[in-house]
């Protein structure tokens, strides 16, 4: 197995920014239409050939590793290969060239793709109601917050406290607050939710419930019924974090589960590309009783026409503008549409298949703390490399040398050295085997070499403290702290 | 379903008999039997049913369009789709391992430094989700700076942008209170302004240009009735081509929405949240900064800095929830920044401000409108009143397969009749002619 990242000097595009001379300076007021009080004295944004900018963009794409340069087994965030065929059609004008506020007359195909994707996410989450209006994961959770609160609020209750489980992700806990709620933590007990501690934790100021299922150890949380009742009993609510959704399609769903509101972050189970941090898209499916909370506008059928509703006294509003990341909602219907019910359901199954497959070969070689039987992803533990002198992330580093990118690490927070892999269902069983080789490979290898790893990557480890110390944010800042030092060295 | 040879050999590998193996831990009760949706489609058979589904779609190309409101239709130069089409940088995830990203990282580290130049501000981080998200943010961020719990919101600001930041404002139990403008110029109404202030205020949000179309003028009074209070500008980026930026102004905070580089409209998103401030509030912002550092050998490179901020580590006391962003597009937007360079991007912005010019004229010479209706300067928006109802002018436009501005009469009834008009570099003068002969039918 061998790998080497390209390597190209690519210099930062402003340094070839020259000060403009004097009197070249464009007419900002453009023949006086703007007052002259009111347009800049400069813009320092350099001038560059089409042939220069291709030539620097296609240099830096080699100096990174996306999915479609090999395997990706980022634990929970579902680094699956996507079909061209979801890329290219929201490069078409009917998708590209429209506009948010046309007459709803005009776009009758955009309306009918958003209804009839709420319909199928409605289906594979086993909801009443689905909004595509959150962005991404994170403002999904947020959106379904909101509902909550509006939830207890239409019932004059006021609850403040949200409930999630330590193994849940920082999204979680940082969107509940965002709502306003306190967040309680409560342990976990074998890897899966404590009941005892969940009915300790839980009172009348309890609003909600927030899990994923399978967890974040990828185990599946058998005791979810039993959970929803002790929730719904207390008059709280039970939140499905849809970031481990690649691993249950048409094996049992969060309605099924009784699950009260759920996300579905589409980036990661529909095959939407991530895009180096997005965009992403993060729909929010409820059953019958908190659809009047959603979002406007609805997407409504008036026969075989479709129309937008904004008459919603009780939703919570809007939580963006327009309808979403509507070129994201494309990608995913695509894909949906693509595979089919029966496609879903194998890409789980396989899904699974692969990560049980890695699992079984990787726990003879690294701890696997909880159980054995995991869903799409596991959590393995890199305590033995202590013994050596190394760390997780030394591991995690040497893995980018030979061409993989690191599985997730240091999360779960409850897994000392956690290792999460996720290898999803594209990935073929040659290249799982030789993920396999190569870890042992690394294992074995002279710990010196993973402890000054990477070395085949385009640059070696970083000095993260100094980008935080230095606080460079862009080149006007680079050129600041340049004159800075110049003037203090004379 | 049947499985794959290779499937069983690697089921068999663990000492398991069928794939149902893997799924023993999820309860009966709770297990559902497949998914009742139709069978997959081979891509050709998907390429023809979208796009006979899509055809409904009537676009901007077929049917010109002067609307605006925030998402604009701007040319966008193919190698900006040729860079944004790489799939190494499409198909990656957040740059978590830098050594490997380094592609990503430098790119949204020249993002950061275009935006930054364009807004003159210390620090613009690598995206929110967009310009209505990012002013919910920097309601919260305000707050974050001072304490205080009322943040001042200009009404000449977007309903779209104004009901997200109401929503993040109630969830951090802020007030939003409205700050009018003035009728005949469309720009901050300083008295308003004054009388709404108290210590209870964290800030105030205005916008240059603003959603009504006018530019600015009184940034330096605005400046001075805020003292300490936070100043947060909404801006759109294209018009900082030419206007003076918001930190010259003494900005604290800065939003706006990067779609105008280099990504299309696609009903009004994915688009990019630009969100700026003064380097002393960084510890205060949320969302992801790229940070220029070194690696062991002393080479230049870009890592994801200061994230003690951010919620996978400080969890429900990060400065925000977020975590994927727009990433691909905020490299599109550098990409974009980069082809047209300094030179192009002054002169797209001047044809825009020429349109407005040129359009408004014609609109105004036809007996029942006027435009542009406020009497400050404008860039490549305006408000167009008349005497027929807007919706009735809306409709009759429509039927000429011509879609006109945005009518207005819902969330600003105190105009009247009015729509809102935009145009960019992408009409023709045909354009401008089918609009006025269509107008001047209605009369």
């Amino acid at each position: 197995m061998k790998y080497h990242q390209a390597v190209h000097d690519v210099p930062v595009l402003f340094e070839a920014c020259e000060k403009p001379q004097p009197g070249t300076m464009f007419d900002a007021t453009v023949g006086g239409a703007i007052p002259k009080e009111l347009v800049r004295e400069d813009l320092r944004i350099p001038d560059l050939p089409e042939r220069d900018v291709v030539k620097h963009f296609v240099n830096l794409s080699q100096m990174n590793f996306g999915v479609d340069n090999g395997l990706y087994p980022l634990g929970s965030c579902t680094m699956k290969y996507n079909p061209k065929l979801c890329d290219e059609v929201v490069s078409w004008p009917s998708i590209a060239n429209i506009h948010p506020l046309q007459d709803p007359s005009t776009i009758q195909g955009a309306l009918r793709l958003m209804y009839e994707l709420e319909r199928m996410l409605c289906e594979i989450g086993g909801v009443d109601a689905v909004t595509l209006q959150p962005a991404a994961g994170a403002h999904g959770e947020y959106t379904g917050v909101h509902i909550v609160r509006a939830y207890h609020e239409s019932r004059g209750e006021t609850r403040n406290e949200v409930i999630l489980p330590d193994t849940a992700h920082g999204t979680n806990p940082a969107s509940a607050a965002m709502v306003g709620y306190d967040v309680l933590e409560i342990p976990s007990k074998e890897g899966c939710v404590d009941i005892e501690a969940l009915k300790a934790a839980i009172s009348k100021d309890t609003a909600a419930f927030m899990l994923t299922n399978p967890n974040t150890l990828g185990l599946f949380e058998k005791d979810v019924r039993e959970i929803a009742g002790v929730l719904h009993d207390a008059g709280a609510l039970l939140y499905y974090d849809g970031a481990n959704l690649n691993a249950i399609m048409g094996k049992t769903s969060p309605g099924k589960m009784d699950f009260d509101i759920v996300h579905f972050n589409l980036h990661k189970t529909f095959a939407t590309p991530h895009g180096g941090g997005g965009p992403g898209a993060g729909p929010v499916g409820v059953n019958r009783r908190l659809e009047e909370f959603l979002p406007v506008p609805r997407i409504i059928k008036e026969g075989d026409r479709f129309a937008l509703d904004y008459d919603r006294p009780k939703s919570i509003g809007k939580v963006r503008a327009h309808f979403g990341n509507f070129g994201v909602l494309a990608r995913a219907y695509t894909y949906i549409k693509m595979q089919g019910g029966n496609g879903l359901t194998a890409a789980s199954e396989n899904a699974v298949l692969n990560s049980n497959y890695l699992r079984h070969h990787l726990s003879k070689d690294l701890e696997l703390p909880y159980g054995q039987l995991r869903k799409h992803e596991f959590v393995l533990s890199g305590r033995p490399l202590k013994a050596k002198g190394l760390r997780t992330l030394d591991f995690a580093k040497r893995l980018l040398d030979y061409g993989f990118h690191a599985p997730t690490i240091y999360f779960p927070l409850i897994v000392e050295e956690a290792i999460m892999i996720e290898p999803t269902e594209t990935e073929s069983r040659d290249t799982l085997d030789t993920f396999v080789e190569v870890c042992r490979k690394i294992l074995a290898e002279d710990p010196e070499l993973l402890k000054s790893a990477p070395h085949n990557t385009a640059v070696r480890r970083l000095d993260e403290a100094r980008a935080a110390r230095e606080m460079i944010f862009s080149w006007r800042a680079y050129e600041k702290k340049a004159a800075k030092d110049q003037a203090g060295s004379v | 379903m049947g499985l794959s040879k290779c499937s069983l050999e690697m089921l068999q590998e663990m000492g398991l008999k069928s794939v149902e193996d893997l799924f023993t831990d999820i309860p009966k009760e709770v297990r559902t039997n497949g998914l009742r949706l139709p069978d997959g489609m081979s891509e050709l058979e998907l390429r023809r049913e979208l796009g006979s589904m899509l055809a409904a779609n009537r676009t901007a190309d077929s049917h010109p369009s002067f609307l605006g409101a925030g998402i604009y239709n701007h040319f966008i130069p193919a190698a900006v789709r040729t860079i944004m089409g790489r799939s190494e940088f499409i198909t990656s995830y957040t740059p978590y391992q830098p050594e490997i990203s380094q592609g990503m990282l430098q790119a949204l580290f020249e993002y950061q430094s275009y935006m930054a130049e364009l807004t003159a501000m210390d620090v613009v981080n690598s995206s929110m989700y967009d310009a209505s998200t990012a002013l919910g943010e920097a309601a919260l961020m305000s707050n974050r700076i001072n304490g205080a719990k009322k943040f001042l919101v200009s009404r000449a600001v977007s309903p779209e942008r104004r009901d997200v930041a109401r929503l993040y404002a109630k969830g951090a139990g802020i007030e939003l209170v409205e700050v009018g403008y003035d009728r005949p110029t469309g720009t901050v109404d300083l008295e308003d302004l004054r009388s709404k202030l108290s210590p209870e205020v964290s800030g105030f949000y205005f916008e240059t240009p603003n959603f009504l179309g006018p530019i600015e003028p009184h940034w330096k009074d605005i400046r001075e009735i805020l003292g300490q209070k936070t100043m947060v500008v909404g801006t759109n980026p294209m018009a900082l081509a030419l206007l003076r930026p918001p930190g010259d102004m003494g900005a604290d905070i800065v939003i706006g929405e990067a779609q105008v580089f280099g990504a299309p409209m696609s009903l009004g998103g994915p688009t990019v949240g630009v969100l700026g401030c003064k380097s002393e509030h960084v510890r205060k912002m949320p969302g992801r900064i790229i940070g220029m550092t070194a690696d062991l050998d002393g080479r230049t490179a870009f890592c994801m800095t200061l994230q003690t901020r951010e919620q996978h580590i400080r969890r429900s006391k990060a400065t925000s929830n977020i975590c994927s962003n727009e990433a691909l597009l905020a490299l599109g937007a550098a990409a974009y920044l980069a082809v047209v360079g300094r030179t192009g991007l002054q002169e797209i912005a001047a044809k825009n401000v020429g349109n407005m010019k040129a359009l408004s004229a014609r609109i105004t010479k036809i007996s029942g409108f006027r435009a542009p209706h406020f009497s400050a300067a404008h860039f490549n928006e305006f408000v167009v009143t008349s005497d027929e109802k807007a919706s009735e002018v809306d409709r009759a436009l429509l039927s000429k397969g011509i879609q006109g501005g945005h009518v207005l009469t819902k969330h600003f009834p105190e105009l009247g009749n009015a729509a809102l008009y935009a145009t960019t570099e992408m009409h023709t003068k045909e354009d401008h002619d089918r609009l006025i002969e269509a107008l001047e039918g209605i009369r």
